[in-house]
């Protein structure tokens, strides 16, 4: 949802070509993880057969697609609503990690040592994140900040955890 | 690499709660440690301990390689005036002193000429982008603010270790990540090493590495990485 929403969200900013696109998402949105040209154009089609946005005439140059797109009314209206809604707050469960504590404590297994394991490299990647706030702009470090919030929550599971773990380890097994 | 600041084996206890039981703990020259761990599990009466400022009943405390559990209380003043710098969580700055003065205090107790305490002071007035507070009385400064001038006062006898317990504590995320980058930042320029006393992740996250303290003991969760 996010990827056609951007793209219509780079429309309505201006009417661009699907390179221009590609180039303002990666710049902007896609840091580290860069959109490729074939979910550009896939993603240009199915709002253009939505009505949301016009592919223009093709003009003439290299290239697979040289045709510029324009955002639609009905297009603009959605990206309103779109900006306006909240997310649904599911709950960001860590399914892995409780997989883990799980199954060690019924295996009788050290639960502990695992979760003494995962914050280190919680913190190893808090330690990553923080030097990327250091040392990169705002948008990298408003990232990193998303980033470093959400492990430190898991690291205040991790942290309950560990202090239950005896209790924990009775219940799963009883 | 022989450390810096180094406990072996220390116990102590407050009246019969004991708040160390054989705690091992080594920081390096230049080393920024975050000493992490649960409230009650022992890290601030470590870095009490590692500063000298309470004795340990066993083991073993040195600083550069020379045993300080055993220096007499003289001694060890002077070791923490000249050679240690203290950041605490709050209550630390003397409220109707201005800032720079806050900030001079320590070279002046150790004997530096008011004048040259003051000058000495006002430069980490520029290097901590704090020019602003300097004739401000530190009691009508903000906590942030207030929190700046400390570490300045830290700093300014450019000491070997600066000891952190908690310095963000009362402060909101942004304040704190101010001066988590200003602490992280001049240590590094410095080459001051850094014991770190924190709870949050988010300020461990700006030390090199990180020990857990848990009833009293260290232990370092980097070791237990792929151990057997």
């Amino acid at each position: 949802m996010t990827v056609p929403m951007a793209l219509l969200g780079l429309l309505e900013r201006e009417p661009s070509h699907g390179y221009e696109l590609k180039r303002d998402y990666d710049s902007v949105f896609g840091r580290r993880k860069q959109l490729p040209y074939g979910q550009v154009y896939a993603t240009l089609a199915r709002l253009a057969r939505d009505g949301k946005v016009i592919a223009g005439e093709s003009e003439p140059g290299a290239g697979p697609d040289r045709r510029r797109y324009v955002i639609t009314e009905q297009g603009a209206t959605e990206v309103g609503l779109w900006l306006a809604e909240p997310v649904d707050p599911q709950p960001h469960l860590q399914t892995v990690l409780f997989v883990k504590v799980v199954l060690a404590l019924m295996l009788e297994r050290d639960a502990e040592k695992y979760l003494d394991a995962q914050r280190t490299a919680h913190l190893q990647r808090m330690r990553e994140l923080t030097e990327v706030k250091r040392s990169d702009g705002m948008i990298d470090a408003l990232l990193a900040d998303h980033g470093l919030f959400h492990l430190e929550a898991d690291l205040r599971w991790i942290d309950l955890t560990a202090a239950r773990l005896a209790r924990l380890a009775a219940e799963v097994r009883s | 690499m022989s450390a810096l600041v180094e406990a072996r084996d220390i116990h102590l206890s407050f009246g019969p709660t004991p708040a160390l039981r054989g705690a091992t703990f080594a920081a390096n020259s230049g080393e920024i440690v975050a000493v992490m761990g649960p409230s009650g599990s022992g890290k601030s009466t470590l870095l009490h301990c590692l500063a000298g400022i309470l004795t340990a009943t066993s083991g073993e405390v040195t600083f550069a390689g020379r045993r300080i559990d055993s220096l007499g209380e003289g001694e060890r003043s002077a070791l923490r005036r000249d050679r240690f710098g203290f950041v605490f969580q709050f209550g630390q700055l003397v409220p109707e002193l201005t800032a720079e003065e806050n900030v001079a205090l320590p070279l002046l107790l150790a004997g530096t000429r008011r004048a040259d305490a003051l000058t000495r002071a006002r430069l980490w007035f520029d290097r901590l982008d704090l020019q602003d507070l300097q004739r401000r009385r530190s009691g009508e400064l903000s906590g942030g603010e207030q929190q700046r001038v400390a570490l300045a006062r830290g700093l300014v006898t450019e000491p070997e270790v600066l000891f952190a317990d908690e310095p963000t504590g009362a402060l909101d995320s942004l304040t704190g990540e101010r001066v988590m980058n200003l602490l992280s930042s001049a240590a590094r320029a410095h080459g001051t090493t850094v014991v770190l006393v924190t709870h949050e992740p988010r300020v461990a996250a700006y030390a090199d590495r990180e020990v857990m303290v848990r009833d009293g003991r260290v232990t370092s969760p980097a070791l237990l990485v792929g151990a057997p």
